[in-house]
C-alpha cells in the first residue's frame, strides 16, 4: 500500500535532520560559533546571530512536557492510527520535539515521564521519530 | 489622557456591520465582505467612497476589490496585519497609527469568509507560509489542525495548575447561552456542562464543544478620526488603549518556553497603561474564543487573575451577563459564528453604544482581544464617548 500521510518537503537547511533519521540518528542543529542547540533547523542563531551551522547527535532520551490524544483524523491518512498519542518532549540538549508515542498507556502519561526516541522507517526515503517509554 | 506618543483616543469606531451568519452558502467570501463593509459604512452615516484607508483580513479581499466595488477615488492607505485571529484587533492599532499620522480619516477593517462552505478551517494551516516549519516537522507526525496543536497547551495547564475539563465547559455553556439571546447566531440551543462532558473527544483534552464553529458570513467596522467621529450618525466608541503581542517561538508552540503564556501577555500591560484604566474598570470583555481553553488562558494573560487561576475564575457563571466579568456576550466563535474575531469588535461597539441583543447594563468601558497564528495576541480597550 502506498504511503498516504503528509510528508515533509525538506530544504537544504533541514535535509541533514531527515538524513539523520534515515540513518537511525537524531541530529539537532546547533550554532557553529556559540554552540547553542536549536530546533527546528533554521539559518541563524538567535543568541549570537551567527549563520555558521553545526549538527550534534542527540542522546535520544527525554521527558514528557505535555501531550494530546487525537480521536479525530484531520487528514485521511491518519484515520487508521486513531486514537493516537502525540507527546511534546523535553530533550536534555535544551530543545523540545514532538512525535507520536508508542507502547505507552494513556493512563501512564504524566509530565516528566522518561521516554526514548526510536526510528520508524515509514517509506523508502522517510523515517519518522517515535517515542517509547525509556 | 494619552501622552504624545500614545494612540489613546486617536480614533473611534463609528460604524459596525455584519451579514447574516450561516452554515451553508453558495455565495463568495468577497460578497460577504462587501455586504458587511457596506453595512458598517452606512451605520457610520458615510458613503463607501468616503473610505480612505483599508485593512482587510488576510487571505481574503484585497484593496483593489474595494476600490473597484466602492468606487473609491483616492485611497490613501492599505495594509494587512497578518496575525490570524489577532489580525482584526491588531488592525485597530494600525488604523489609529495612520489616522494619528494624518494619512486617513476613515479606515475600514473587514472580513468575509466561507469557513463552512469553502476550505475547511481545520486543515487550512497547511497552506499558511508562517507555518512552514510546522508543515515540515509536526504535520507529518499527525499534528495537523489547531485543535491538536493547542491541546498540549491546555493539557500542560491542567497538569501544572489542576485545571479541569468541567471548568472549560463553563466557558462553552455561558457562551452558548449568550448566543441563544442573539438575533444573528448560528448555534442557539442552550447546552449544559454534562452536554459538554459527553461531547466527543477531538484531541484530548479538547472536546467538540471546546471547539469553535466553521461559518459563512462577513463583519466589518469603520474607524474614524476623533474630529470626524463627533459629527457622525452613531455615538462614537473611542479606542483608549491598543497593542499587539507576539509570543516566544511564535510559529512552533512545541518550542515555546512556557506553553501556557500567549502573546497577549506582552500586549496587555501596554494597552492597559495606554488606556489608563484598571482590570476592575472593564464592564464587558469580548475574548477571542477559537477554543474554550484559549479564553481561560487569555483571562490570565490579561491580568484578571494570576496564571493558573483561570479555571477557578470562570466557574459558577462568572462570565455571564450578571457575572463578575461578562464575556463574549454575542456568543463568540464558539456559538455565534467564526468571523475570526471581527464579530467580537462589532459586539464590543454595540455593548458600549447600549444596543446589544444581550446588553450588559451601563457598559461604559470594555475590551476586545484577538488571538491567532499559534499564539499572536492583540488587545483594544474602548469607552463610549
Amino acid at each position: 500500500m502506498s504511503y498516504d500521510k503528509l510528508v515533509p518537503s525538506p530544504s537544504p537547511e533541514t535535509q541533514p535532520y531527515w538524513d539523520g533519521l534515515n540513518e537511525g540518528r537524531l541530529r539537532l542543529q546547533c550554532c557553529g560559533e556559540c554552540g547553542k542547540v536549536r530546533h527546528y533547523p533554521r539559518p541563524m542563531c538567535d543568541a549570537c546571530w551567527s549563520m555558521k551551522i553545526d549538527w550534534v547527535d542527540a542522546s535520544g532520551l527525554g521527558t514528557v512536557h505535555s501531550w494530546t490524544i487525537t480521536h479525530y483524523a484531520f487528514h485521511p491518512g491518519f484515520k487508521g492510527d486513531l486514537p493516537y498519542i502525540l507527546v511534546t518532549v523535553d530533550l536534555p540538549e535544551g530543545v523540545r520535539m514532538n512525535a507520536q508515542a508508542r507502547g505507552i498507556q494513556e493512563s501512564a502519561l504524566r509530565v516528566g515521564l522518561p521516554v526514548k526516541v526510536v526510528f520508524d522507517r515509514v517509506k523508502d526515503d522517510l523515517t519518522l521519530p517515535v517515542f517509547e517509554a525509556a | 489622557m494619552g501622552t504624545a506618543s500614545s494612540l489613546c483616543e486617536a480614533g473611534a469606531i463609528t460604524g459596525v456591520g455584519e451579514t447574516k451568519y450561516l452554515r451553508g452558502t453558495d455565495r463568495t467570501a468577497l460578497s460577504f465582505q462587501l455586504e458587511a463593509s457596506l453595512n458598517a459604512i452606512r451605520d457610520a452615516g458615510l458613503k463607501p467612497s468616503d473610505i480612505d484607508g483599508l485593512i482587510p483580513y488576510g487571505h481574503g479581499a484585497v484593496a483593489e476589490d474595494f476600490v473597484t466595488n466602492f468606487g473609491i477615488k483616492d485611497l490613501r492607505f492599505s495594509a494587512t496585519t497578518p496575525m490570524g485571529g489577532a489580525s482584526s484587533v491588531a488592525a485597530i492599532q494600525c488604523a489609529l497609527a495612520v489616522i494619528q499620522a494624518g494619512i486617513c480619516k476613515h479606515v475600514l477593517i473587514s472580513l468575509g469568509r466561507t469557513g463552512y462552505s469553502g476550505g475547511r478551517i481545520g486543515t487550512r494551516v497547511q497552506q499558511m507560509p508562517q507555518f512552514k516549519v510546522i508543515g515540515e516537522f509536526e504535520m507529518p507526525l499527525g499534528a495537523i489542525a489547531p485543535a491538536q496543536l493547542y491541546a498540549p497547551m491546555a493539557r500542560r495547564h491542567m497538569e501544572m495548575y489542576g485545571t479541569t475539563s468541567r471548568q472549560l465547559a463553563e466557558i462553552a455553556v455561558t457562551t452558548r447561552y449568550h448566543a441563544s439571546l442573539q438575533k444573528n447566531a448560528t448555534m442557539k440551543n442552550p447546552i449544559t456542562i454534562e452536554d459538554h462532558q459527553s461531547s466527543r473527544m477531538i484531541s484530548d483534552p479538547l472536546r467538540l464543544l471546546d471547539c469553535s464553529l466553521e461559518s459563512d458570513g462577513g463583519a466589518a467596522v469603520v474607524i474614524s478620526a476623533p474630529d470626524r467621529a463627533r459629527d457622525m450618525a452613531k455615538r462614537p466608541i473611542l479606542v483608549m488603549g491598543v497593542a499587539e503581542g507576539h509570543p516566544d517561538s511564535p510559529s512552533a508552540i512545541t518550542q515555546r518556553p512556557d506553553l501556557t503564556t500567549l502573546g497577549l501577555a506582552k500586549a496587555a500591560p501596554k494597552a492597559f497603561a495606554m488606556a489608563g484604566v484598571e482590570r476592575g474598570d472593564i464592564d464587558v470583555a469580548e475574548v477571542y474564543d477559537c477554543f474554550t481553553y484559549i479564553v481561560m488562558c487569555q483571562l490570565e494573560d490579561l491580568g484578571f487573575c494570576k496564571k493558573g487561576e483561570g479555571g477557578a475564575f470562570v466557574e459558577n457563571g462568572a462570565l455571564g451577563l450578571n457575572g463578575r466579568l461578562p464575556v463574549n456576550t454575542h456568543g463568540g466563535l464558539l456559538s455565534q459564528a467564526h468571523m475570526a474575531g471581527m464579530n467580537h469588535i462589532v459586539e464590543l461597539a454595540r455593548q458600549l453604544r447600549g444596543e446589544a441583543d444581550a446588553q450588559v447594563p451601563n457598559a461604559e468601558i470594555g475590551l476586545v482581544t484577538g488571538y491567532g497564528d499559534m499564539g499572536d495576541g492583540a488587545l483594544a480597550i474602548m469607552r463610549r464617548a
